[in-house]
């Protein structure tokens, strides 16, 4: 079989964890300059302006950017954290998975809400 | 894992120094900031599901609890992104140096609590208009 660095290192993914750390870093440098803005200029907003600012277009999308890039970056930086400490095989499974489920569910939940008031619900 | 197998010094015999601990910090504020994603979904929920949601969410955030997981957010967020930049640099080759990166860390600090105070002070003027 033909060895290149593609399935390097003991998951056979080569660097492409390193690289989506990386990446997704990158990406929520800038993403989280916006939301920081955004929240804070937010503080103390009534109903009607928090649904107005979801609503528009850019910022439903950036807000799904932002959480999509945030979950994916903390899967990627809890499943390190967790080969670093946990050296039961069946325990670092277990906790691998939990994380994943978990983060997939706030993920979901958040860009479902994100879209529904960006189709008008309510 | 063979109980016997050799095991590097342990950490404690280590003097405390920047680096250290803000590679400690990092993660520390890595796995905060992953629980604090459960209030900015919370706040997401809350504007999908109508003003009285909202308000219940706004009183919340208001309380005294509320304020604290905030401030530890903010706090955890800013030096979260500014060290997490000086990993960035770190990547591309940049700021190796002892002394480059003991500066860079002490900014990191120093940026930290600046950048933290200043949302704050922002969010409390801009919640005034709103009142």
């Amino acid at each position: 079989m033909k060895e290149n660095k593609k399935n390097l290192g003991s998951a056979k993914n080569g660097t492409n964890h390193w690289w989506h750390q990386r990446v997704t870093a990158v990406a929520l440098t800038f993403l989280c300059i916006w939301f920081i803005i955004s929240l804070t200029v937010l503080t103390g907003a009534t109903y009607q302006d928090a649904y107005n600012w979801l609503k528009h277009p850019l910022v439903t999308g950036l807000s799904i950017l932002v959480v999509a890039f945030t979950i994916y970056h903390l899967s990627l930086g809890l499943q390190v954290i967790v080969e670093d400490y946990i050296h039961t095989e069946i325990t670092k499974i277990i906790t691998l998975m939990l994380i994943n489920f978990s983060c997939l569910l706030i993920g979901l939940t958040c860009c479902l809400s994100i879209l529904f008031v960006f189709f008008g619900g309510n | 894992m063979e109980k016997t197998r050799p095991l590097s010094p342990h950490l404690t015999i280590y003097r405390w120094q920047i680096s250290m601990i803000l590679s400690i910090l990092h993660r520390i504020t890595g796995v905060g900031l992953g629980i604090g994603t459960l209030m900015i979904s919370y706040w997401f929920i809350s504007i999908a599901s109508g003003p009285k949601s909202y308000s219940t969410a706004q009183w919340f955030f208001d309380s005294i609890i509320g304020k604290i997981l905030i401030f530890g957010f903010t706090l955890s967020l800013v030096f979260h992104l500014l060290n997490g930049i000086r990993h960035l640099f770190w990547d591309i080759g940049l700021g190796f140096e002892i002394n480059t990166s003991k500066k860079s860390g002490w900014t990191v600090v120093i940026l930290t609590f600046i950048l933290t105070l200043a949302i704050w002070l922002s969010a409390f003027m801009i919640k005034k208009t709103y009142e």
